[in-house]
């Protein structure tokens, strides 16, 4: 079925240019962006102005399949990011038992099958997580894994991490690593300082972050594998990723959503929603990190999506499970960064959709003739006051809850269909 | 009445005239407690339950101690030991207990913040006896009552907190309390057990103890958390007691009517000679667990004082 999008503002993360037009999506595809009429026979959607940017590419999303379905299922995971302009979701191995045998990869693509979106798959580097021995790259590659990744486990062990990068480089795999040196992190609950030292809570300092990542460059430095950082969030961080990247290593970068609008000091009396792994940052690492954005040395923002269930938050803070959902949440939150005047709409999209897509070697993100029509039409200042219990997660773990925000999706395509639509604004 | 809390949580939450409203009261409950009948009905009627998931024998003592004294009902939970701390997370342990309507509860826990967290789920008032690492509320105000019945104030005096300050809550809420009351506070201990960024909470940083105590009024001592270390802190307690022991020597650099602190209970030998623990005219260690009784009964007196009137005025909105 052809669908004709008329009177968009139609971003282009690509060559950062937003303009007026219309689009015509043909057989799952961007047939065309002009401004002619709608052709013969198109259900026409009028976007009155809105924007229309290429569907969020949200590379890490922990679902709980298989292991912790009560938390989230594909389904859930699948209908909150429809709801949020998510169109592909590259989901975690961080399940139970881990993504870490083809089997097990083939399980989890035929659980998402009842997912809106597209969903995508990572598998662990080592078995079982634990830094041991490496999976089967080659076979989970076959079976479709994007990248490899034992998530927030650090792979300790050099000589398993070097043999492992070695072998995934031979493939061309990517390998995404959570630079964290395990030594200084291990037991903390939020970043040190004072914040920390008032509240009485064990703190890991910011270098324990740019010591994980400097010896992670060192080993992609040594063999040479496509390497991403998953969450850079320190200032301290960000000399090592430039030098890296110019000293031409295949190094990417991201940062959570979470980490470029909330600091430490929202964790205010306690409130165990903003714990997160790594730990949220003071202000002044938030604003380093959103210029990194801005400028491009980051690459991906992600919602790092990690459902919990009210039993694992409502503990001392101590004790709660670190993680935030944020499938729905992540435009929305993002729209602070626009409205801050930190980066316009084309530099969002390019770290939330283009860049994602380009680094996992998928043809999304883009907003072109003949790409695919993963769209998200959205009022980038539509006012709304978060209610967590109109999430469409199963978890409702936001720390975004009663918060006022601006940006809404007011509707999501999917290879040329949609798939969410805003109630009284277009219906679905 | 200037004292307005509904709980007693933390020194940060007080105003300096609420600390005030506290001593002055504590003050008169000391007289009270010298007495031979030491009996009073502020509390009659009023149940008070003490939970602590830590292990206590003084703190304990003295907060039960005070809640008989003012004619409350007192039941201590034996939370520690029990299958409470097992399986049942302290969100239901608060809504457990608050259906049976305590008027007072005493919780001391193990993890920062777990008091506030109860303390959200309950209709009584709690007092923190102690959370984590984070505030120790009662102890901070029996201190500042044993210093100013010492010296006659609680403001313009230099104070300095000696020893394992990354992991003691006193220390939290004596500097908390302290700085409100303007005091100067030097925090003496190794890097090892200083918190990151204290400098940054008003007071002076020490790593060498007789700098630290160069004219200093008050020489508050810090037990060594032995259980707290994961390993590693210090290299042995001999060279701790060499570095960071309060002795003679060490003491001579205060001023010389400076008095000496501890919280209690102390290991002798590692951060404080035991002479100096009972040198009559130093060390105001046992004031200190005087004072903590009739400052308890003053905390607990005062918010079910504001427990009443809050009832009172719930009760008439009611009717009208």
């Amino acid at each position: 079925m052809t669908v004709f999008l008329e009177n968009a503002r139609i971003i282009n993360p690509e060559t950062l240019e937003e303009s007026t037009g219309n689009l015509i999506l043909d057989d799952g595809m961007i047939a065309a962006i002009c401004s002619a009429s709608a052709p013969k026979g198109a259900q026409v959607i009028d976007c009155a102005g809105k924007c229309l940017a290429p569907g969020i590419v949200d590379l890490g999303v922990k679902i709980g399949e298989p292991g912790e379905r009560h938390r989230e299922s594909f389904r859930s995971a699948g209908l909150a990011a429809a709801a949020g302009g998510v169109t592909t979701i590259i989901a975690r191995p961080d399940t139970s038992p881990a993504i870490d045998t083809p089997e097990v990869l083939e399980f989890v693509t035929r659980r998402a099958a009842e997912a809106p979106v597209r969903i995508h798959h990572m598998a662990a580097l080592t078995k079982s997580r634990a830094g041991r021995e490496m999976v089967e790259i080659g076979f989970m590659l076959d079976a479709g894994a994007l990248a490899f990744t034992d998530c927030d486990h650090v792979v300790t062990d050099t000589k398993v991490l070097g043999r492992a990068l070695s072998y995934a480089r031979s493939l061309g795999a990517l390998v995404i690593g959570h630079p964290q040196d395990p030594g200084l992190s291990k037991g903390a609950a939020v970043t040190s300082g004072k914040f920390a030292s008032l509240l009485g809570l064990p703190g890991v300092h910011q270098m324990a972050e740019r010591i994980g990542l400097d010896r992670d460059l060192g080993m992609v430095e040594m063999t040479g594998v496509r390497y991403h950082a998953d969450q850079i969030t320190c200032a301290r961080s960000l000399p090592p990723l430039e030098r890296a990247k110019a000293n031409g290593l295949d190094v990417t970068a991201g940062v959570s959503i979470h980490h470029l609008t909330l600091n430490d000091l929202d964790v205010g009396d306690y409130r165990s929603f903003f714990k997160m792994t790594p730990p949220l940052r003071p202000e002044e690492d938030r604003v380093a990190v959103v210029e990194a954005v801005a400028s491009g040395l980051i690459d991906i923002i992600c919602s790092m999506h990690s459902p919990q269930d009210e039993e694992s938050k409502r503990l001392p803070f101590e004790d709660a499970a670190p993680g935030a959902v944020a499938l729905q949440t992540f435009l929305p939150a993002a729209m602070r960064l626009y409205h801050a005047g930190a980066m316009g709409l084309p530099m969002l999209f390019r770290a939330m959709s283009l860049n994602p897509a380009k680094r996992l070697g998928l043809p999304q993100g883009r907003m072109a003739e003949g790409a695919p029509a993963d769209l998200v039409l959205f009022d980038p200042d539509a006012p709304f006051m978060l209610d967590r219990s109109t999430l469409l997660s199963k978890s409702k773990n936001t720390p975004f809850d009663g918060q006022r925000m601006e940006g809404r999706v007011i509707a999501t395509f999917v290879a040329g269909r949609q798939v969410f639509g805003q109630e009284g604004m277009i219906n679905a | 009445m200037s004292f307005r809390a509904r709980h007693l949580l933390g020194i940060q939450h007080l105003a300096p005239d609420e600390i005030r409203a506290v001593l002055d009261l504590a003050d008169k409950y000391v007289e009270f407690n010298r007495r031979s009948i030491k009996k009073s009905d502020a509390l009659a009627g009023m149940t008070q339950i003490n939970m602590f998931f830590e292990n206590s024998t003084r703190t304990q003592a003295s907060f039960e101690l005070a809640g008989k004294r003012l004619g409350a009902d007192v039941m201590n939970m034996a939370v520690a030991q029990s299958s409470v701390k097992k399986g049942e997370t302290l969100i239901d342990t608060a809504l457990t207990l608050n259906a049976m309507h305590p008027d007072l509860l005493v919780v001391r826990h193990g993890a920062s913040g777990a008091v506030n967290l109860l303390a959200e789920k309950v209709n009584c008032a709690v007092l923190n006896a102690g959370d984590g690492r984070h505030e120790h509320p009662t102890q901070a105000l029996l201190d500042a009552l044993t210093i100013r019945r010492a010296k006659g104030r609680i403001q313009r005096l230099t104070v300095a907190i000696c020893g394992d300050v990354a992991h003691s809550r006193v220390a939290r809420s004596n500097l908390i309390l302290l700085g409100k009351m303007e005091n100067r506070v030097r925090l003496v201990a190794p890097p090892t057990l200083m918190p990151a960024g204290v400098q940054e909470f008003g007071c002076e940083v020490f790593d060498d103890m007789e700098k630290g105590l160069e004219g200093a009024d008050v020489v508050m001592m810090l037990r060594l958390q032995k259980e707290r270390m994961d390993g590693g802190f210090i290299p042995s307690e001999r060279e701790y007691y060499h570095r960071y022991g309060l002795d003679a020597e060490k003491l001579s650099h205060a001023k010389p009517d400076a008095i000496v602190m501890h919280p209690g209970p102390m290991n002798r030998g590692v951060e404080i000679d035991g002479e100096i623990a009972d040198d009559i005219n130093r060390s105001v260690i046992q004031e200190q667990v005087e004072m903590g009784v009739a400052v308890r009964m003053a905390c607990m007196d005062l918010l079910a004082r504001n427990l009443r009137a809050e009832r009172g005025a719930r009760a008439a909105g009611v009717m009208v």
